[in-house]
């Protein structure tokens, strides 16, 4: 074989990459335009990054693929926009908490021990059974109108970068404090899991089940540890996404989008799921302003759209070419 | 003890491969479909026809469809009311650009292009499977959702996707009543769900099955994986396009892109967990559950006295799905189908104990 | 050097009882349905295989004879089921070539092999567990059938034919592996030596010119191997299939095989008739170890 693996990647990269620079060189665009798309799109992709390093930390620890994910954002984002009505915002936070873990422990005990042997399709399928329900009984409980989080952050956009652009680049000040806290999360976490023993363990689990279980690391209590570290990142990003958007039902759907973000950096990464997210709402944003105009023009298309689904295409792609993800390990079956 | 197959013996190979071997299954069948076809109309109201025996008629095509791809191969889709849309909009383009086409020949076609269309997103099956392929089959129904909302000559530029059907003729009978439409589907049920046993029992049944099972084993044995699991998706998704064209001429009359979303895949995939995988029977208790359920959460609380908000009611049929699939994965991954196959062990017994 | 007298393992294969018709005397054709060992049917030539860092063989070369019984012998990890799999073309080795008859591939792919004749049985069994024993037999049988999806989903006379004809052939297996009785259970339910035979059948019912067997008697009793190697030397005799087999028993090895190689840590380090195996002192070291 002389094609060296790394290379259908290499090409897809490159036509990305000339995509993403191509409207700047036919000059129609101004620069400051450009970056202000590009940082709209990052900024979106942190807030995929926040929702599919969810999927990551529990895919990585007992290799369910959580679908319910979204539902988990949506109800943690429920809890503290209700409870922010009677109690200050932090002490609303930490009630969510407490809330996640009891899940925690209430999915661990009826869904992942009985069903601990299943494939894994079986088990996504259940994960899509507590979709449904979780929505159901979140909204029942919390109730299905649209509620706000007020975390005190000033609404207008700020002007940034007026010096090196005509006009500067406008960028909200809730999407710094969304990156800001991707940031944060992300240390956290890295610090929980290569300093204390209880990541270290969750570590061993990720790397093999069996190995870890004969050492005495005690698979369930794990598990329930890691849905309730996954139900902190979801309260995390419910709360950025609900402080955004307004807290609704239609925030569970953002699961749905950061699917092609696992899948681009890796079911079982990390880094895979911010650099996927970055590359996802980059590119997202930007075949929506810059792709699609042309695209209407040429096939006389009832407006644009283009962003429900250039994700998963985009996401297709990079499966086709790389399977296990840009920052997977290639599975071997042996026969 | 009156269900037992004692002294039904197969004298050649033909006999033991029939579709019914027991005697008792074909008098059971053929009173079923005697009293589908003969007393049913004549009973039925036409609200029952319409909110819940033709809805079950249709979607348990369309359930046969996804059960042949999810429970016969093993591929997982979790957007294949996609390929229903296809069919239903192609139907739609058949019927108004070339309308002395019968409407058989429309179906078929319809069917055709779904068909198509669902090889062609069954590609990348041959390169990943599970949890991958589940998120790649959902670009097919965001791209679908997007194609016909947003393609104007796919909907012969109607408005944002919504269109509008005509009474549909055939032979000079036209399906305007519910009775009416009733027999069709019927008549069109039986023929596919005939179709769809002939194929589980052929050889390419056996080839999708040994691709579902251990496909390594199945490639070893000279099952091409490209020709096992794009059949599948091909007939999987003509099923459901003929499924699609039903359901947008006959049920709703005129349907807009929403009319197949990701709703109606997760419910066809509920169908198929909660019947039975790899089980045509399995498809058509699924699907009557899924029909019946929103009726009855509606109904039952009502006589009760105590009825529900349309709000509550759906957040609670959210719930009862949501613990249905759960229960039935941990209980009974094979479904309702086992447990009506464990009833018919029972009654091979009955009365006796053991 | 093992001292306090002879280990389990020369002591096992000294103590092989001499057969009433050792298999040295192939080459004769007094045997009525015996058929003659033939020229090279296939050859392994120069194979090497490597999973990341861990080499799996390393230019393993050997030929394989039209209608005789070779076994693959050797410790655990030695590289034998790779070696399968890359005949049969599961794994794609990272040098050397596999020659069938007169064709020389670069590029095994498992279809390719199934096409030209090779079937083989898995050590983990790899049945289709959601199928019945008739079933998984057929499945073996789809290379021959040719009925197009129109054909079989209105199952009009040609396809029932079609149907018939080869569910004769799967029965005339299923009688020759007297496994009748179990014919319409799900060959999860069976005992693992009856799935063992299911395993053989379908592998038999391409009707092969070479049949590759990885542990076709693991974890079988005595009765099983002895049924299993009836089986195994029947195919060989009234069919003519070539076989080869990897086997830890070593009586079963010398009681069946005409020629034998032996593999260590990915190499060839013997290859020949039993006897000289036997007392090849490569291979008594490689099964015992020794103090360097």
């Amino acid at each position: 074989m002389s094609i060296p693996r790394y290379a259908p990647v290499a090409v897809l990269g490159i036509l990305l990459a000339a995509g993403l620079v191509a409207p700047l060189a036919t000059g129609e665009t101004a620069p400051g335009f450009w970056v202000e798309v590009l940082i709209g799109g990052l900024m979106a992709g942190v807030l995929y990054s926040l929702v599919a390093l969810g999927f990551v930390l529990i895919f990585k620890a007992s290799g369910v693929f959580n679908f319910a994910q979204g539902a988990m954002v949506l109800f943690a984002a429920l809890a503290v926009a209700r409870l922010a009505e009677r109690m200050p915002v932090w002490a609303a936070v930490l009630a969510a908490v407490a809330i996640m873990v009891v899940l925690a422990f209430v999915v661990e005990r009826i869904v992942l021990r009985p069903l601990v042997n299943q494939e894994g399709v079986v088990l996504l399928m259940a994960t899509l059974g507590i979709t449904f329900f979780l929505n159901g009984f979140g909204q029942s409980v919390w109730g299905s109108d649209i509620y706000e989080i007020n975390l005190g952050i000033p609404r207008e956009p700020m002007m940034v970068l007026g010096n090196l652009f005509e006009g500067g680049v406008l960028v909200n000040r809730d999407d710094i404090a969304a990156a800001v806290a991707a940031v944060l999360l992300v240390g956290a976490l890295a610090v929980f899991f290569r300093k204390t023993a209880t990541g270290r363990a969750l570590r061993a689990v990720a790397d093999d089940h069996q190995a870890a279980q004969s050492i005495g690391i005690p698979l369930n209590r794990i598990w329930v540890i890691v849905w309730s570290v996954a139900g902190i990142v979801a309260i995390v990003g419910g709360v950025i996404w609900g402080g955004k958007l307004g807290v609704q039902f239609s925030i569970s759907q953002v699961a749905l989008k950061a699917l092609p973000v696992v899948i681009l950096g890796g079911f079982e990464s990390v880094p895979g799921a911010i650099v996927g997210g970055l590359i996802i709402g980059v590119g997202e944003k930007m075949a929506e302003v810059f792709l699609a105009p042309p695209l209407i023009k040429e096939f006389n298309l009832a407006g644009g759209g283009i962003e429900n689904w250039f994700a998963y295409v985009l996401a297709l792609l990079f499966l086709l070419v790389r399977p296990e993800g840009l920052f997977g390990e290639r599975r071997i079956d042996r026969v | 003890m009156f269900f037992r197959e004692n002294g039904q013996f197969k004298s050649t190979y033909r006999a033991d491969m029939q579709l019914l071997p027991i005697v008792q299954d074909r008098y059971f069948m053929v009173a079923v479909v005697a009293v589908a076809f003969l007393a049913v109309p004549f009973v039925t109201t036409d609200y029952l026809f319409l909110s819940i025996i033709n809805p079950f008629l249709i979607l348990t095509l369309a359930a046969i469809g996804l059960n042949l791809l999810v429970g016969y191969c093993g591929q997982i889709s979790l957007g294949h009311a996609a390929f229903m849309a296809w069919g239903a909009y192609a139907a739609y383009n058949l019927v108004q650009r070339v309308p002395m086409l019968n409407f058989l020949i429309v179906l078929v076609l319809a069917g055709l292009i779904a068909a198509l269309v669902g090889m062609f997103f069954g590609i990348p099956s041959l390169r990943i499977k599970g949890l991958y392929l589940a998120v790649a089959t959902l670009a097919a129904q965001f791209f679908t959702d997007w194609v016909f909302a947003r393609v104007k000559w796919f909907t012969d530029y109607a408005h944002s996707g919504s269109v509008s059907t005509a009474p549909v003729t055939l032979f000079g009978w036209t399906l305007d009543t519910p009775r009416d439409k009733y027999l069709f589907l019927l008549g069109v049920l039986i023929v596919f769900t005939l179709i769809a046993k002939n194929l589980t029992r052929g050889h390419l049944g056996r080839a999708w099955m040994a691709t579902r099972d251990m496909d390594v084993a199945a490639e070893v044995i000279g099952i091409r994986p490209v020709y096992a699991k794009l059949t599948a998706f091909g007939v999987s998704s003509f099923y459901c396009g003929v499924a699609g064209a039903l359901w947008g001429f006959l049920q709703l009359g005129s349907w807009e892109p929403l009319a197949f979303d990701l709703n109606l895949s997760f419910s066809l995939l509920f169908m198929i967990i909660i019947g039975g995988m790899g089980s045509i029977l399995g498809s058509y208790l699924g699907a009557a559950f899924i029909v019946v359920l929103p009726i009855a959460l509606n109904q039952i609380p009502r006589k009760m006295g105590v009825p529900l908000s349309t709000a509550m009611a759906a957040n609670v049929e959210f719930m009862i799905f949501g613990s249905l699939i759960v229960l039935f994965l941990v209980l009974e991954p094979h479904g309702l189908a086992r447990l009506w196959a464990i009833g018919k062990e029972k009654l091979r017994l009955w009365p006796f104990p053991h | 050097m093992a001292r306090g007298g002879p280990s389990p393992l020369t002591v096992q294969m000294a103590s092989i009882p001499v057969q009433a018709e050792p298999r040295a005397s192939a080459e004769s054709d007094t045997a009525p349905s015996r058929h003659r060992i033939g020229p090279v049917i296939l050859a392994v030539e120069h194979v090497s295989l490597r999973f990341g860092g861990v080499k799996a063989l390393s230019d393993v070369s050997f030929d394989v004879r039209e209608h005789e019984v070779l076994a693959i012998i050797g410790p655990n990890g030695a590289g034998k089921s790779s070696m399968l799999n890359v005949v049969n073309g599961v794994y794609q080795p990272q040098q050397g070539k596999i020659r069938f008859r007169d064709r020389t591939f670069d590029l095994m792919t498992p279809h390719r092999a199934a096409t030209m004749g090779i079937a083989r049985t898995f050590q983990n069994l790899a049945l289709f567990k959601g199928m019945t024993v008739v079933d998984n037999i057929m499945t073996g049988r789809n290379l021959r059938m040719k009925a197009g999806i129109v054909a079989q989903a209105l199952r009009i006379g040609p396809a029932e034919r079609e149907e018939i004809r080869h569910r004769e052939a799967v029965e005339r297996i299923i009688d020759f592996l007297e496994i009748q009785a179990h014919r319409k259970t799900p060959v999860g339910r069976l005992p693992y030596g009856l799935q063992k035979r299911v395993d053989l059948g379908r592998a038999l019912a391409s009707e092969p010119d070479v049949l590759l067997l990885d542990e076709p008697m693991a974890g079988m009793n005595v009765e099983e191997k002895q049924d299993m190697c009836r089986f195994v030397l029947d195919v060989n005799e009234q069919y003519g299939t070539t076989i080869v087999l990897i086997e830890h028993d070593m009586s079963v090895v010398m009681d069946i095989s005409d020629r034998v190689v032996v593999l260590d840590y990915g190499r060839k380090i013997g290859d020949g008739t039993p006897d000289e195996v036997r007392r090849n002192r490569a291979v008594i070291d490689a099964y015992l170890g020794t103090t360097h």
